[in-house]
């Protein structure tokens, strides 16, 4: 398959992460669409690495994994930690709080 | 112990700053390039965080119960620095930023028992690795386009046909780098969180994490990317322009001087776009010395901050007869920011417009940046009226100790001694 069929595929992937992170008011949400963020980004990196016969992409792909995971560990704190007071995950109730 | 750790960094990164070439060692398969000025950056900016840990240890201290963490934290950020000011490839460029954010959104929600502390947490998490997603897209699209992640080795044709996919890249990577240093319009997560996080980390996260972030801006637009500046030139100004009439107006309306501080920082980040629009060594120079100046200053005034109970501008009332030791460092710390001179922050200012100046094709932004340097002058000045000509009593959480005093007197004399002599900051630079 041509490459570019995996770049409009993982833009769409991409724009489908930045819309729901800007629209959805559900903090899990938001953060599952950043994920989808990431994850078009490694089908694209892989398909680059394909494309060009490097392996070094496909490293980067191991490297935002890794990443991705040490967010996730600190994200998903701060979500608790913000659940165990409010009693939600809405994001918002942060801005209602502020003042 | 921590700032015993931070003295013997900082002499490490000299002794590289002295015997590292100039133009870089390559280590790690290419990947990282230390040169002389990286590592002089590096020298600097340990020492400001030495000087910053030795000026709020005791405010980091009374922040939670986890004090071994926080300072741990401060020293992976430390780390995401020196990566940041030798990275070689976008991979390193993306690990740096990384371990540069990572423990500042720990650090922002340290005060567990604080509503808005976990709050300014939450919001900076999302907002910071939504920009990294962004950050990631640009390196994948600018892989694309060059069939390399290592910045020395991009080549762009000399025609006038130019990739879409680098032309995007770059626009993506400029956002990403937008949010990291908050630049408008992706400055709204800046004030929340740094009204929300312990002031003593907020003064980190103001300073030392958002210069680093600049230098990497700079390390890749200016080294790299500067031959197809005129691709990239335009967004930066209309950025810089709008950064620094966001941050400006907006600081004026501020009742409490930690979000006035906040914006004010994001005031500073426009003065030190004109480093990144300026593609010239004059430029890089002139980041360098706007980084030391900004950080002394900021760091000061965020530790004069954590002392005070009252935030707003009345908590300064009468500073000057209670404490005139405290009232005098803060008045050359808001001299330097406003950009007075005889202090860092006019040299600051005065290196970033010559440079901009050299560069030569964006009069109209030094222009533009001087009469919101006029503006700032209104909202800065205004604690300085609070401290000497308004009757009060100011709150402080504990009377100062002999130390305290001195270390801040220390600190507005180091702020000064920029401003006399910029040479020492450029030494290796």
């Amino acid at each position: 398959m041509p490459t570019q069929y995996y770049l409009f595929l993982s833009l769409a992937l991409f724009c489908i992460g930045i819309m729901g992170t800007l629209m959805r008011r559900n903090a899990i949400i938001i953060f599952m669409c950043i994920e989808l963020m990431l994850n078009s980004v490694n089908l694209l990196l892989v398909a680059f690495s394909k494309m060009y016969g490097h392996a070094d992409a496909q490293l980067f792909v191991f490297f935002i994994m890794v990443v991705a995971a040490a967010e996730v560990s600190v994200g998903l704190a701060v979500i608790v930690l913000m659940y165990r007071k409010v009693h939600s995950v809405d994001v918002n109730i942060l801005n209602r709080l502020k003042h | 112990m921590a700032a015993l750790l931070l003295l013997l960094l900082t002499g490490v990164n000299a002794y590289e700053a002295l015997t590292l070439p100039l133009e870089g060692k390559r280590l790690f398969n290419d990947m990282l390039m230390p040169g002389q000025v990286s590592a002089w950056f590096n020298t600097l900016m340990t020492g400001c965080t030495l000087l910053y840990v030795m000026l709020s240890g005791r405010d980091i201290r009374k922040v939670g119960n986890h004090v071994a963490d926080y300072f741990a934290l401060i020293f992976f950020t430390l780390c995401g620095l020196y990566i940041l000011s030798s990275y070689n490839t976008l991979l390193m460029l993306f690990l740096g930023i990384e371990i540069l954010s990572i423990p500042q959104y720990i650090l922002a929600g340290a005060d567990k028992r604080n509503l808005k502390s976990s709050e300014a947490s939450l919001k900076y998490f999302l907002m910071g690795s939504f920009s990294t997603g962004i950050l990631l897209m640009g390196i994948a699209l600018l892989y694309g386009a060059m069939g390399t992640f290592h910045i020395s080795e991009f080549s762009f044709p000399t025609t006038e046909l130019f990739s879409p996919l680098a032309l995007a890249g770059i626009l993506l990577i400029v956002v990403a780098f937008g949010f990291k240093v908050s630049a408008a319009p992706m400055h709204l997560w800046t004030p929340d969180v740094y009204d929300g996080a312990p002031t003593p980390f907020a003064s980190y996260m103001a300073t030392v994490m958002k210069v680093a972030a600049f230098y990497a801006f700079i390390r890749l637009f200016h080294n790299s990317l500067g031959s197809v500046s005129n691709k990239w030139m335009l967004v930066i100004m209309i950025i810089t322009a709008a950064t620094l009439l966001i941050g400006n107006i907006t600081a004026v309306f501020q009742q409490s001087v930690k979000r006035m501080l906040a914006y004010s920082s994001i005031a500073q980040a426009g003065f030190m776009l004109f480093a990144v629009l300026s593609v010239n060594e004059l430029g890089r120079q002139s980041l360098i010395i706007y980084a030391v100046a900004y950080t002394l200053a900021t760091v000061g005034m965020f530790t004069v901050l954590a002392k005070l109970k009252d935030y707003t501008y009345d908590g300064f009332n009468g500073l000057a007869k209670s404490n005139p030791m405290l009232a005098f460092a803060t008045a050359i710390f808001i001299f330097s920011l406003a950009g007075i001179p005889l202090t860092g922050g006019f040299m600051a200012k005065y290196y970033a417009v010559s440079a901009l100046m050299t560069q030569g094709n964006a009069m109209w932004l030094v222009l533009f940046g001087l009469l919101m340097a006029a503006v700032s002058v209104y909202y800065y000045f205004r604690v300085i009226w609070a401290m000497y000509f308004k009757p009060g009593t100011p709150q402080l959480h504990e009377p100062m100790t002999t130390t305290d005093n001195w270390l801040l007197l220390f600190t507005a004399s180091l702020v000064i001694l920029v401003g006399v002599a910029p040479q020492l900051v450029l030494a290796f630079a």
